[in-house]
């Protein structure tokens, strides 16, 4: 326990605690950190511009998330279905991007989007002659790369929760007089909600705060919060500033993440019921 | 149970595979109306395939399942007036005792009050409205095998299918829970099947009993028959204690409580010496090693015939028989 929590004071609570005061000072003239207490940091992230990119953000990743549930959802009830001995394979081969690095695994959508791209050289293999689809640096681009990178966690939630599953709930529901959907809608969804609620709260907390997947497929013309963070850091050298969004985009996550808690702690003393049967 | 009853349940030849494996093998059964059925049999001997088959989660490949009349066998689990006590529950845990049980009846659409009336009324009968509000994990093992008894029973099928419904239970609860089970099949006037393992499960509730072994049906028949009148070796050993002698090519059979000790008159006696002796309450159970077998015969005593003619271990003893108490097979 000490050693876990003297890794997570030195790591963690250090850095973010010295973030969050940095979001009280003021920036210097030629950049830097004029150190004079102020709230105007915090202030001006009540701006139309930047509500508007955390709007924008959350749009983006909410979008994001909602595809990769219906899509994690689908894939991990197909494996939870498959044959037991084949299982370990399937959900091999759904983490096996995740060897790839992240930067990579976008460059590849961008060799796949692209003007020039795979795409629409298959379009062309097939017939089409007009002019080539704009499929790159669009906010569809930016939730395909969302999508496709964290659909592995999505996956991964939903199937434990599946895989536990008695089967035999599913039949008593069906030999009740319900419908294969009714099955699902009133029996199995209900019994697996927090694998998707633990899947849908991940790929969103990743999601608002990328800052890779909107520069490289948005091409820069839509501006998430994790880009204006790198931006004010990097690019404008406002570290205060910086500061101050960081410290508002963690909130969210935050409290997010205790929202997930709280519901999975309520729903365990169900899951172990289900369990046992 | 008089013979001249309706048949319900007409199970015609009915064979299922599972690959190589056949858990069913051309079997024909008739099962009649307002009757408690047991369907008895070890593990591997098809009755759990039959039970599913009966319930539509498994479609035979050959034969016919008529209910009514009506062939049933390929029509889905959730259009059949059938329903199924699962051995383990299977009650939904995110739902109440009230809304387990309401679930099925939500499933026919029904109003809304007649719902609730009919949830109340079957609560009542089984002793669970002080539990209506309360989740499956807040119950105890009997409680629970109550919910799930009532929410097949409250959809009033014309079959009521239960799958080892006593299993899960400790011993004592188990005997009470097997008149209970009697009892509301009579209130409830309503055709039940039961699978099970346990022999004694089966003579002490069903009106008949079906004996399956490797997919085929042995035996059908009252309790008293298949206990008193074994059709095959095979039944004679699965149901009861029962004692084999084997002597020129065929085999005797004799049950326990058949044999007497030291008897005015006899078809056939023999000289033993008592190996064991067990005291059981209502009555006492002898091992007499005799010349017949190589295994010792079981004789069972009442109480009472045990008291006026006190034996122990060790002691040499008479036993004998009337030949009408013995059966014969020359398989």
């Amino acid at each position: 326990m000490a050693p876990a929590l003297a890794w997570l004071t030195a790591l963690m609570v250090i850095p973010c605690a010295l973030i969050l005061a940095l979001g009280f000072f003021r920036r210097g003239v030629y950049g830097g950190i004029e150190y004079t207490f102020t709230l105007e940091n915090f202030a001006l992230l009540l701006d139309p511009l930047y509500a508007g990119i955390f709007l924008t953000s959350a749009r983006i990743a909410g979008t994001a998330t909602l595809i990769a549930v219906v899509i994690g959802y689908a894939a991990a009830y197909a494996i939870a279905a498959a044959p037991r001995h084949r299982q370990p394979l399937l959900l091999f081969l759904a983490v096996l991007p995740f060897w790839s690095n992240y930067l990579i695994r976008t460059y590849a959508w961008i060799v796949l989007l692209n003007r020039e791209g795979l795409i629409t050289q298959a379009l062309r293999m097939m017939g089409y002659e007009g002019e080539p689809p704009s499929l790159l640096y669009t906010e569809g681009a930016v939730i395909t790369g969302l999508v496709y990178n964290y659909l592995p966690f999505v996956i991964l939630a939903c199937y434990a929760p599946l895989a536990r599953l008695n089967p035999e709930l599913a039949e008593a529901s069906r030999d009740l007089g319900a419908s294969a959907f009714t099955t699902f809608r009133r029996v199995v969804l209900p019994m697996t909600l927090h694998g998707v609620a633990a899947g849908a709260v991940f790929v969103f907390v990743l999601s608002i705060g990328n800052f890779i997947t909107p520069a490289l497929l948005g091409g820069g013309r839509f501006q998430m919060i994790g880009n204006l963070v790198y931006a004010q850091f990097l690019t404008a050298n406002d570290w205060p500033f910086g500061a101050a969004l960081s410290m508002a985009l963690i909130a969210i996550m935050m409290g997010l993440l205790t929202l997930q808690a709280m519901a999975a702690d309520r729903g365990a003393g169900q899951r172990r019921e289900g369990a046992d049967g | 149970m008089n013979s001249s009853a309706t048949t319900l349940l007409s199970i015609d030849g009915v064979t299922k595979r599972f690959g190589r494996v056949t858990a069913v093998d051309r079997l024909s059964l008739d099962i009649r109306e307002n009757e408690f059925f047991a369907l008895l049999g070890a593990s591997g001997s098809g009755k759990t395939t039959l039970l599913r088959m009966l319930a539509g989660f498994e479609t035979p490949e050959e034969g016919a399942i008529r209910l009514d009349g009506a062939d049933i066998a390929r029509v889905p689990p959730n259009r059949r007036p059938v329903n199924l006590m699962f051995q383990s529950y299977a009650l939904f845990p995110h739902m109440t005792v009230a809304g387990n049980i309401a679930y099925g009846l939500e499933m026919e659409r029904l109003p809304r009050a007649e719902i609730a009336a009919r949830v109340d009324e079957i609560m009542a009968i089984t002793e669970l409205s002080p539990m209506a509000g309360r989740k499956p994990d807040q119950l105890s093992g009997g409680q629970r095998q109550r919910v799930a008894l009532a929410r097949a029973l409250v959809k009033r099928p014309r079959l009521l299918l239960l799958d080892e419904p006593l299993g899960a239970l400790d011993k004592k609860l188990r005997a009470a829970m097997q008149l209970e089970l009697k009892r509301l099949q009579h209130e409830v006037g309503i055709t039940f099947i039961v699978v099970t393992h346990d022999q004694e499960e089966a003579l002490v509730m069903a009106d008949r009993i079906a004996i399956l072994k490797d997919g085929r049906l042995l035996q059908v028949g009252t309790p008293h028959e298949v206990y008193e009148a074994p059709a095959s070796r095979y039944a004679a050993d699965f149901i009861g204690v029962m004692n084999f002698i084997e002597e020129a090519g065929r085999t005797l059979a004799i049950r326990p409580e058949r044999i007497r000790l030291f008897p005015d008159a006899a078809d056939r006696t023999t000289e033993g010496r008592v190996t064991a002796r067990a005291y059981h309450g209502l009555d006492l159970m002898l091992h007499v090693a005799t010349p017949l077998s190589p295994r010792p015969l079981v004789v069972r005593l009442t109480a009472e015939a045990a008291d006026r003619r006190p034996v122990a271990e060790g002691d040499t003893v008479t036993l004998g028989w009337t030949q009408a108490d013995t059966r014969t097979f020359t398989e």
